[in-house]
């Protein structure tokens, strides 16, 4: 596809026209940090922030969402039948979004899009959604996306890929929704023919940027079983208070519990974020609980994402390497550690699948 | 494709106590719109989500056959939030119904086998769904000999002793009926634990005989040990499993076994593929 130069002058007028017919979100600083929000008019992404300290899951995946709705009141002739709730799906565009969490976004997709289930919530979100990422020039010390199957520059889940280019943005058009956009805003300036080569130069030096690593190569051959009686994980799970900083900035953490909320005899139905960490998430009605111990949830939060998602998808972990989990953690457990661990048991032999 | 999270609308038609501790009810429903009914298609092993409007949802076995048309049937514990709200509902009171979820007994791979049917307790829902099938006459054909063990703590806690009493009349099936400990001086059936009564009655190992289990975790615990004494297979020995759920659709992340979902992957495994899980159930 097209590689399109958008002078930095040219940018805040060019939003203004695409705000005509897209719904804009990017980064916008609240108090300390950064977040996802919906852009007000003439407001303007700000690029300045490394990445958000949340992830922008909430865009497509919001932490509480109405699914259906009811009504109590036995004098109406639907009462108790629950309907859809209404949603607004028209076409939006998510600005500066980096690379990992775009390509999160792709492997949440393989949990809500199967071939026996879709999720319409998830589904109808995503899709109405044009994500224009912005590649990290100076990537945090805590990444790791380049042995996490991504990367600063990674394209997989971006419908273009912008690049700081000084005076100008460099966008390589990766989709025909991205061309929309680019098109929404009225930017035609194609860029000259020394591009391509800028943004591979670019790219090279982000990505050497990346010190820190994980090493993933021995998890799939591992025995599933093996690795889950692994003597490390007393270890690992010591210092957890179970707090859910983890799931709940991980761009790639998708559970979610489902309630109903009733006022007077009107209510809805709704999904909302939950989290592998809490004991609530899986105690049965009996008092019985399969992960009733911390032990269990750390180990089932490790497992899910460095061994089930890797056998049951073959797409590599299910993480991008963003690092918010390290760098929020209060306790300093660190994913890049419990990956090495766990490759290293598969590696040793002592892991190796029986069959 | 259909949203997987709204429920069909059903009207509950009859309400059943079933045990002397009132503890169990049998809901049977009916659909507010009978083309819902045809698109409810389900097998002998599934389960589905009981949506009671405002409360929640619970996961639950269906207990009624395929082969009983114009209503479906849930036998429910009352144990929760939505399970007593549920138990305090009358005949005529409309809800929801989601489903069928999971997969069932594997009705392919049985055709021609004989089968025991091992349970306890309230877990024999699913079990009735099954038995009820196989007895159908154009089913009861394709299954060679049919075994039931079924306990429980005292004769006023079985449940369906009605239809349990009419298969106990029948040559086609084997009845072994069992209660933990009784008073009544005319119960005529066996007493003592599913385990014991199993390890004398259940038929000989061989690859022509499948034994499904379900049922408690305690008498799953004393249960296998006394299978594998008598030489049962372990892909012969079917189990229907039980964890806390939400969405029955595998996606909301919390009733996995390792990479299975009870919800969809299962909730019916062979203690073959068990095996080779993290037990967390």
């Amino acid at each position: 596809m097209k590689m399109i130069a958008i002078p930095k002058k040219e940018w805040p007028a060019g939003l203004a026209k695409a705000a005509g017919s897209f719904r804009l979100f990017g980064p916008v600083k609240e108090k300390e940090f950064h977040s996802f929000k919906r852009l007000e008019n003439g407001q303007l992404p700000d690029f300045s922030c490394q990445n958000t300290r949340l992830s922008p899951k909430h865009l497509v995946y919001p932490q509480s969402e109405v699914m259906l709705t009811y009504s109590l009141d036995e004098s109406r002739p639907d009462h108790h039948i629950m309907k859809e709730a209404p949603a607004d799906t028209s076409p939006r565009a998510v600005l500066g979004i980096r690379p990992c969490d775009a390509k999160a976004f792709v492997l949440v997709r393989m949990n809500f899009d199967t071939p026996d289930y879709k999720d319409p919530y998830w589904l109808r979100a995503y899709e109405s959604t044009t994500f224009v990422g912005l590649s990290c020039a100076s990537p945090c010390s805590s990444c790791f996306c380049t042995t996490a199957g991504c990367g600063p520059f990674h394209e997989e889940g971006l419908d273009v890929l912008l690049a700081d280019a000084g005076d100008h943005f460099l966008a390589k058009v990766l989709t025909e929704k991205g061309a929309a956009w680019v098109a929404a805003g009225g930017w035609t300036q194609t860029a000259d023919a020394k591009a391509e080569g800028r943004l591979a130069d670019l790219r090279q030096a982000a990505e050497a940027k990346i010190a820190s690593q994980v090493q993933t190569e021995s998890l799939k051959a591992a025995d599933t079983t093996a690795l889950y009686n692994a003597g490390f994980w007393e270890e690992v799970s010591f210092a957890c208070i179970n707090c859910g900083t983890c799931t709940y900035s991980c761009p790639t953490c998708w559970c979610f519990d489902i309630q109903d909320e009733t006022r007077g005899t009107s209510g809805v139905r709704m999904k909302n974020w939950d989290s592998c960490m809490y004991p609530l998430f899986t105690l049965h009605g009996t008092g019985h609980n399969p992960r009733g111990t911390k032990l269990h949830r750390v180990r089932q939060r490790f497992m899910h994402k460095l061994k089930y998602f890797v056998d049951k998808y073959d797409r590599g972990i299910q993480c991008v390497g963003c690092g918010r989990c390290v760098r929020l953690c209060p306790v300093n457990i660190d994913i890049r550690r419990v990956c090495g661990l766990m490759n290293g048991l598969a590696a040793s032999g002592e892991a190796c699948a029986i069959d | 494709m259909r949203n997987p999270y709204l429920p069909y609308p059903v009207r509950i038609d009859d309400i059943t106590v079933e045990t002397e501790d009132k503890n169990l009810k049998t809901f049977k429903f009916v659909f507010l719109d009978p083309a819902d009914e045809q698109k409810f298609a389900y097998k002998a092993g599934q389960f589905a989500e009981l949506s009671v409007t405002g409360q929640g949802e619970i996961p639950i076995g269906i207990a009624s056959s395929p082969t009983e048309k114009g209503f479906v049937m849930f036998t429910v514990n009352k144990v929760g939030r939505v399970s007593s709200f549920l138990h305090a509902m009358k005949p005529g009171d409309i809800m929801g119904l989601r489903g069928p979820m999971g997969n069932w007994y594997p009705w392919e791979k049985m055709q021609g086998k004989n089968v025991v049917i091992i349970g306890g307790g309230f877990a024999f829902t699913t079990l009735r769904s099954s038995i009820v099938y196989m007895l159908q006459p154009e089913n009861r054909k394709n299954f060679g000999e049919i075994h039931v063990i079924y306990g429980a703590r005292s004769p006023g806690m079985l449940l369906y002793r009605e239809e349990l009493a009419a298969w106990e009349q029948r040559d086609d099936i084997h009845m072994h009926i069992t209660v933990d400990a009784t008073s009544d001086p005319n119960w005529k059936y066996n007493v003592g634990f599913v385990p014991a009564i199993a390890e004398k009655k259940a038929p000989p190992a061989g690859s022509d005989t499948y034994a499904i289990i379900c049922g408690p975790p305690i008498m799953i615990k004393f249960t296998q040990p006394v299978l594998d004494k008598l030489g049962y297979a372990h892909d012969k020995i079917i189990m229907s499993l039980e964890n806390r759920m939400k969405c029955g659709i595998g996606m909301c992340g919390r009733c996995n076994i390792g990479k299975e979902f009870v919800c969809k992957d299962g909730p019916v495994f062979t203690l073959e593929q068990l095996n080779k899980t993290p037990r967390e159930y």
